[in-house]
């Protein structure tokens, strides 16, 4: 109990779903070796993590950021100029952390001395505000971030794939540089979100917690609102960075599609609702579900779509079509907080509780 | 306004006019910056038009605040769905629109424009019931949900009209300028223009000298007095909320015609700014959403033309000045 910081999962069906989740990811390379599975493998801890690191924000503060994205741009940004100035060595990966993690945690003090002083509503406009700004500047700055095309980079020796570390006849299994880039997201992420646990279940966040139920009680009673919602917000930015960094490496390249598009905030925010806001273990669950579905689903779409075309209706090929994906999500996103406020995650701890 | 019929009894309320004046002043201070006095003319006059296009767009979004204290993330999905409105009209109608007669191109034009707001009005209703009537009062709820509401509308654009970008065409006798000694002003500005003070004299006269005004100021401040009154505060603020969605989809309309081309993620972009422009003028207040839509336009404006590597973040940096100043904007709304 106290990796889990005195926080279990409290429901035996979400127990053994999050085993089943875990014990999945730490054999990924073994069991599902293809490309695929591993990018999506990788994709599920990644997002774990940034998904944990923005419940902190929504879930157990209650404020709406859409900057999330922008503090994990940073760090794949930081981790991807570094990486190609610098050359693929081991000074330039530490160069990219120690600019990448400051730079966000100045920004996101910044944004919360801004505008966390006023009301949550404040901070949601801000935030997307900053973060379409940063968005354009990411993609206008080509000297700097390549512009729209981002910034590909080689990795270290030692993460390569071509690197093996453990040749196949040992054991039946060939451990080269990716499966050991693959460990290192893993035990990273794993860390970050047992961290972030331990963050929650703190009088820390116990502060967050009566902040969110009724600011306005919880200055009464002697805290500082604002300081303890700028801390909150400037550890999910250094969460939400070191998530980026681990995304850069992984996919050797860092551009404004796959680290700071604005759908890629509406994934985490789609991600934090399905699993449930507020309990941390809801991040996992969220970005497990959601990353299959849109990995395996979409062509399954595709397959609906060309029936409905060949079938002759009207419309349905269209809305149908993978690319319209996301119409479907945004129906389930409003769905799911109407009728599930609390997520997965809450509807096992509490299945006969009716939605509020 | 001075109402001379006016009891002097009561003591009015300290007017806070520096705000007013700050357009008028960041405008003289551009002049020796930008030096010749007809590029000053022309860019003072294009930050008119798009300030008052800006206003259009955010005067919805800032009433629907202040009055029902929603927030509307979607609030982009108006403005791009009164832009794809207008394009069913104004396409198959082409000849008309290139007609070079200016009766011929208002009459098809007019029409245009306001099945654009009925369809993002009636748009409005459905939104109000369906997303906004189960959290109200609930921001973070009310979040989540119109940022929902904003992903479908996007996405059923999408599907209905296809991808690309739609070209719009100005019509013909509403293009080109006015040339008066060496100053060029082009006239779709000046329609604009006009069109926005319309709208806010509109707005200002409905909410300070109607009953209906009346009734929606007193809703604001003591809702459960009204109600016992006998009103009903609930239909008033459904209302509300239409005549928002339909004045979004007429600034949508008209940022159309100015960029002459329609595009699904307009709503994103637009979302945007019209944001700022809210946080700057203060959530809430429709004085403010005016100044501040004058201001992010002649920031973009003058901007665009001294620094046009800083025209990108402009309205940023505009927004942070401001909030520097004043931390909930240049007319804070006290009663909440």
């Amino acid at each position: 109990m106290m990796i889990l910081s005195g926080d279990p999962p409290r429901s035996r069906l979400l127990g053994i779903l999050l085993v089943v989740i875990i014990a999945a990811l730490a054999v990924a390379p073994f069991v599902f070796p293809g490309a695929k599975a591993m990018n999506v493998a990788t994709k599920i801890c990644i997002f774990a993590a940034l998904v944990a690191s923005y419940d902190l924000l929504l879930g157990y503060t209650g404020s709406v950021s859409f900057a999330h994205t922008m503090f994990y741009g940073i760090g794949s940004y930081s981790i991807a100029i570094a990486l190609y100035s610098m050359g693929p060595n081991w000074t330039a990966v530490a160069a990219g952390v120690v600019t990448g993690l400051p730079l966000a945690m100045l920004l996101a003090l910044g944004i919360g001395l801004f505008s966390l002083r006023v009301e949550a509503i404040f901070f949601a406009m801000i935030t997307l505000a900053v973060a379409s700004a940063f968005l354009v500047l990411a993609s206008q700055l080509s000297w700097l971030t390549g512009g729209e095309d981002g910034r590909s980079f080689q990795l270290p020796e030692l993460l390569r794939p071509g690197t093996v570390i453990i040749p196949k006849d040992w054991f039946g299994f060939a451990i080269n540089g990716r499966v050991l880039t693959y460990y290192l997201i893993f035990v990273a992420c794993a860390a970050m979100i047992l961290a972030l646990l331990r963050v929650v279940n703190s009088p820390f966040g116990r502060v967050l917690q009566a902040i969110r139920e009724n600011r306005f009680r919880a200055e009464a009673l002697g805290f500082r609102t604002v300081f303890h919602l700028t801390y909150a917000n400037c550890l999910a930015a250094l969460v939400a960075a070191s998530a980026g960094m681990l995304n850069a490496l992984w996919l050797r390249y860092a551009g404004p599609d796959t680290s700071l598009s604005f759908s890629i905030m509406l994934d985490i925010l789609l991600m934090v609702v399905i699993g449930g806001m507020g309990t941390m273990y809801g991040a996992i669950i969220g970005a497990t579900i959601f990353i299959l579905a849109q990995n395996y689903l979409q062509a399954l779409m595709g397959a609906a779509s060309n029936a409905a075309a060949e079938a002759g209706l009207p419309l349905l090929p269209g809305l149908l079509h993978p690319d319209r994906w996301l119409l479907w999500l945004g129906l389930l996103f409003i769905a799911s907080v109407y009728f599930f406020p609390t997520g997965v995650v809450g509807r096992l701890r509490n299945p006969s509780r009716k939605p509020s | 306004m001075t109402d001379l019929a006016a009891p002097e009894a009561l003591p009015k309320p300290k007017r806070d006019i520096l705000p007013a004046l700050l357009p008028a002043i960041l405008a003289l201070a551009m002049l020796p910056l930008i030096g010749s006095g007809s590029s000053w003319v022309t860019l003072t006059v294009a930050s008119l038009a798009m300030g008052m296009m800006i206003f259009i767009m955010a005067s919805g979004l800032t009433l629907v605040f202040g009055l029902m204290d929603v927030l509307n993330f979607g609030h982009g999905a108006f403005i791009a769905v009164g832009a794809y409105v207008a394009t069913l009209v104004l396409l198959p109608l082409a000849p008309y629109v290139q007609a070079d007669s200016l009766l011929t191109n208002l009459a098809v034009l007019a029409p245009a424009a306001l099945l654009s707001m009925a369809v993002s009005g009636a748009l409005g209703l459905v939104v109000e019931r369906v997303l906004i009537l189960p959290v109200y009062g609930q921001h973070l709820k009310q979040i989540l949900m119109t940022t929902g509401g904003l992903i479908v509308a996007e996405q059923a654009l999408y599907a209905l009209w296809g991808p690309q970008i739609i070209p719009l065409p100005l019509p013909a006798s509403l293009r080109g300028s006015f040339i008066i000694g060496d100053v060029a002003i082009a006239k779709y500005r000046l329609l604009a223009m006009l069109l926005g003070l319309v709208v806010f004299a509109a707005i200002q006269l409905v909410l300070n000298r109607t009953k209906i005004g009346l009734l929606i100021r007193a809703g604001v401040e003591n809702r459960e007095m009204v109600e016992a009154l006998g009103y009903r505060i609930r239909r008033l603020f459904l209302g509300v909320f239409m005549v928002g969605s339909g004045l979004a989809g007429l600034g949508g309309v008209m940022w159309a015609l100015y960029r002459e081309q329609v595009h699904a993620s307009m709503g994103d972009d637009l979302t945007v700014l019209v944001f700022i422009v809210v946080i700057i003028g203060g959530l809430g207040s429709i004085g403010g959403c005016f100044i501040g839509a004058l201001l992010v336009a002649m920031v973009a404006n003058y901007g665009g033309f001294l620094v046009p590597k800083l025209a990108l973040v402009s309205n940023i940096l505009l927004m942070v000045a401001i909030l520097m100043w004043r931390p909930r904007g240049l007319y804070a709304v006290t009663s909440r």
